[in-house]
């Protein structure tokens, strides 16, 4: 199909009313957004969103953004009710579906609010430009008279609803000029709190995440796992398992599989299966470390300044030290799932996922198909935390209804999400700095081995520097995570600046505020510092952020009890630009800092010859109820910056405040991550 | 380079919740002499089912009744995903063989909504957005409700621990807290007016 052709069928596909395209032209844009290079899409590939105002007055925005918990579906509802001036219950967004919506790249790096949002913004107030136009020539008026009002378009005193000036005819509009939008001081509806868009479905249960779906004739399937990654299937023997009434086995490869009419004869049919494997010895979580640096790269230079040699000499103190950090899991509530269904060479998924498209590219590779006979369907799901990039149960599903000719469910249980997903990485860090008597630091060399270089960069003025991520061998599968590396590499930091701040007798705020001229830094510090009382509580530490757009500070007062920190209280200064929801960002600020708390404290996956050790809840503490402390959130609203997305970045500050404070309290240095064992 | 090697299982450190709904408990009440159950009295009214006695109420609940509220969160009664009302208390239906359940009242999420009104402790959750994802959201509202029926007016201690079975990985936890005061200060204002 060309091009033309492709737009021609997406457009009479949508039928009647105003279709605005969100076109996209520069190539830096398209790749924020994720244009796709190569062919195989039904639609056009230069979109990257597009609104529809239907006959009926109904909008419908196309985005192939993921609902995961972050609340877009609500922000970005917001962000068109703004501009289209439209109530925010006649918009409906349709998300995720790679049968209905652009091509996207998917839903990771705090990409949504900064690239989407406004993206969707533009759409809107074309879509507003174009009713009025309309309005215009229809009633033959002067255009300074036409407004847009709740979802009316109005000129004298006389109001008509949006589609009734289509008359069944389609109206199109690329936008590729910058509309008016509405400056930020001046917004109505984005910068407010309004309620989940959809809430009640969740409150009463009627929400359907992948897991609750089901489709006619489905059969339920469950997958053969290795028993060590890595392992070789060398012999299987499926006839027992086949004999089972009802009972469909695949088996291709490595890839062994059951699918039965119900889960507990799938259980059943798994149990049958006669295997044997090969496995391997590999390293175990006590010698992780060891391990990471023994296979290390050298890397590369991220940041050099200066001479590191030349900082070192002039300084007064010099500080070295190691820091580790362990794998930890995501544990999304809601597993991996998804629900496969063929018809004919054409293949249907639904399933919980960050990159739908992404999932769709792993299908038609594993079945040498064109993308354009997948679809891949994303219900907002239950949770992702980065964890949720790959469709390997897609895939799984798609095999087993493949092998059953029926639509096949696979719901990973919880020891299968702990085992065959992938983690965020360990690490180990090690930072040599210096600092003179005044204050200043001098030289700052930071090596990252593994974990990852995101957040690694220094808001603080340091002329000498160097700084190294050193990819190595990973034992474990690992992949992304809520703030990536940015956890570990501010845990280090941030202790370290401490240390320095120890080592010249300067307190932590003041010492911080000396090296610091970032005034977006210096703000939120200052914030956290006032909201907290800092100078007032005995047992306390503070840290600084900085990571994809956004800036932060903690505090935080911790107890010792019975050999274990407690944390006490915390307050949080965040500032990511321009708020667009004021009680979601304060949501996600919160969840933020509750899901830190594990992997500062307690969360920590063990494992040892390919194997996880501790791969179930009981085993895997995660935060509960009492181990929360006084949340205070102090958003930074910064009406005059391009709003940035805020999903990752607070969770970054906690361990490191929450060390500190160990060490005011202790004056034991953790240096290890979770550090609630170091102090028994 | 002297880095400490973990030597003690974070478990250990942090005792993990301790489940009250363990399945050896359920499986005291276990009748090994039936087979099938029949029948379930869910949301008030009474279901026909073709069920093995030792199956999960979660997976009756919803492979069956198609009433997919209940959530499968652990498989081991950790996470309360999948709680559910049984005679009022709540009980995690993924260790609950649906023989313990026969002959009980069984309350799911569907069932809270009463022609159109919703529980108030649903509309709290609404009002202080007590969710992100929503994935535990059915399991911590049962939870709750059996929470408030034995304790109409529990302080914040109270509702830390009468909640701790129940996991938010979002992280919500300071929400749902608000949440179930506010719940437990409609009622009252409720029972007063009447």
């Amino acid at each position: 199909m060309t091009p033309a052709s492709t737009r021609r069928d997406f457009l009479s596909a949508l039928g009647g009313g105003i279709v605005v395209l969100c076109v996209i032209d520069e190539p830096a844009d398209a790749q924020e957004s994720g244009r796709r290079s190569g062919g195989g899409d039904a639609r056009p590939a230069e979109i990257s969103a597009w609104l529809h105002i239907g006959e009926d007055g109904r909008v419908t925005v196309f985005t192939g953004k993921t609902e995961v918990g972050q609340n877009i579906r609500t922000s970005l509802t917001q962000a068109v009710a703004e501009e289209l001036h439209a109530p925010v219950e006649s918009i409906k967004m349709l998300m995720a579906d790679t049968g209905l919506t652009p091509f996207d790249m998917g839903t990771f790096g705090s990409r949504t609010t900064p690239t989407m949002a406004p993206q969707l913004r533009k759409a809107a107030a074309a879509a507003r430009e174009a009713l009025m136009d309309l309005a215009v020539s229809e009633w033959k008026v002067d255009r300074s008279t036409v407004q847009v009002v709740d979802g009316k378009v109005t000129c004298n005193g006389h109001a008509v609803r949006f589609g009734e000036l289509t008359h069944g005819s389609q109206f199109v509009q690329s936008i590729q000029a910058e509309p008016k939008l509405t400056p930020t001081l001046e917004w109505k509806v984005a910068g407010r709190t309004i309620p989940k868009v959809d809430g009640r479905d969740f409150v009463t249960g009627r929400h359907r995440y992948s897991t609750d779906l089901k489709r006619p004739g489905m059969l339920y399937g469950k997958v053969l796992r290795p028993v060590a990654f890595g392992a070789k299937l060398t012999s299987l023997d499926d006839s027992s398992a086949a004999q089972i009434p009802g009972v469909t086995v695949a088996h291709e490869g490595e890839f062994a599989a059951v699918a039965a009419p119900d889960a507990e004869t799938a259980n059943s049919a798994l149990a049958a299966l006669k295997a044997d494997w090969k496995s391997e010895p590999q390293p175990s979580d006590r010698d992780l470390f060891a391990y990471l640096k023994a296979n290390a790269e050298a890397g590369e230079d991220r940041d050099a300044r200066g001479s590191v040699e030349k900082g070192m000499a002039e300084a007064d103190h010099k500080v070295t030290a190691t820091y580790t950090i362990a794998y930890i899991a995501h544990i999304p509530l809601e597993p991996r799932a998804a629900v496969a269904e063929w018809n004919g060479d054409k293949l249907t998924v639904w399933t919980g996922t960050q990159r739908p498209f992404g999932v769709r590219e792993e299908l038609a590779s594993a079945f040498q198909i064109p993308e354009e006979r997948i679809r891949v369907i994303v219900p907002d799901t239950g949770s992702g935390y980065g964890g949720k990039h790959s469709g390997e149960c897609a895939t799984e599903a798609a095999r087993l209804a493949k092998a059953a000719g029926k639509p096949v469910k696979v719901v990973w249980t919880r020891q299968e999400e702990f085992t065959w997903s992938y983690f965020r990485p360990g690490g180990v860090i090690d930072i040599s700095a210096g600092v003179r008597a005044d204050g200043r630091i001098s030289a700052w060399e930071f090596h990252n081995y593994n974990s990852g270089p995101s957040g690694m960069q220094l808001t603080y003025e340091i002329p000498n520097r160097r700084m190294v991520f050193h990819p190595s061998k990973s034992p474990l599968r690992q992949g992304s995570y809520r703030g990536l590396a940015a956890t570990a590499n501010h845990f280090a930091r941030e202790s370290h600046v401490d240390d320095l701040a120890q080592a010249v007798g300067i307190d932590p705020l003041e010492f911080r505020l000396k090296n610091l001229k970032d005034e977006r830094q210096r703000a939120v510090l200052q914030a956290a510092a006032e909201k907290f009382a800092w100078g007032k509580h005995k047992a306390s530490g503070l840290s600084i952020g900085f990571e994809k757009g956004s800036y932060l500070a903690m505090c935080a007062e911790v107890a010792i009890e019975g050999g274990r920190p407690k944390i006490l209280r915390v307050v949080q200064a965040f500032e990511c630009g321009a708020v667009v929801n004021p009680d979601h960002l304060r949501n996600q600020v919160e969840g933020a800092i509750v899901m830190a708390i594990g992997g500062a404290l307690f969360e920590q996956l063990h494992f040892a010859d390919g194997k996880i050790l501790n791969p179930m809840l009981s085993r895997y503490r995660v935060p509960r109820f009492s181990d929360v402390p006084v949340i205070e959130t102090v958003l930074v609203d910064r009406k005059d910056l391009p709003s940035a997305g805020a999903g990752e970045t607070p969770i970054v500050g906690l361990a490191p405040a929450v060390g500190n404070a160990i060490f005011a309290a202790t004056g034991k240095r953790l240096r290890s991550m979770p550090m609630a064992g170091a102090l028994s | 380079m002297g880095h400490g090697v973990p030597t003690n299982l974070s478990a250990a450190i942090y005792p993990t919740f301790n489940s009250p709904f363990s399945p050896a408990a359920l499986s005291l009440v276990h009748n090994e002499g039936m087979a099938q159950v029949t029948e379930l009295h869910v949301n008030g009214t009474k279901h026909r089912v073709n069920a093995s006695s030792d199956r999960s109420l979660l997976s009756v609940l919803r492979d069956d009744l198609d009433l997919t509220g209940a959530k499968y969160g652990c498989g081991e009664g950790q996470c309360g995903a999948c709680t559910v009302l049984l005679d009022g208390q709540a009980v995690r239906s993924c260790i609950t063989r649906i023989s313990a359940a026969a002959g009980k009242r069984i309350t799911t999420i569907e069932g809270l909504e009463r022609n159109g009104t919703l529980h108030p402790l649903q509309e709290a959750f609404l009002e202080t957005g007590a969710m992100q994802c929503g994935y535990c959201t059915s399991g911590m509202i049962l939870s709750g409700v059996s929470l408030l029926a034995q304790n109409a007016s529990p302080s914040e201690a109270e509702i830390v621990h009468g909640m701790q079975g129940n996991i938010c990985r979002c992280g919500t936890y300071p929400r749902i807290v608000a949440a179930v005061r506010l719940a437990a200060l409609h009622q009252k204002t409720i029972r007063r007016a009447s």
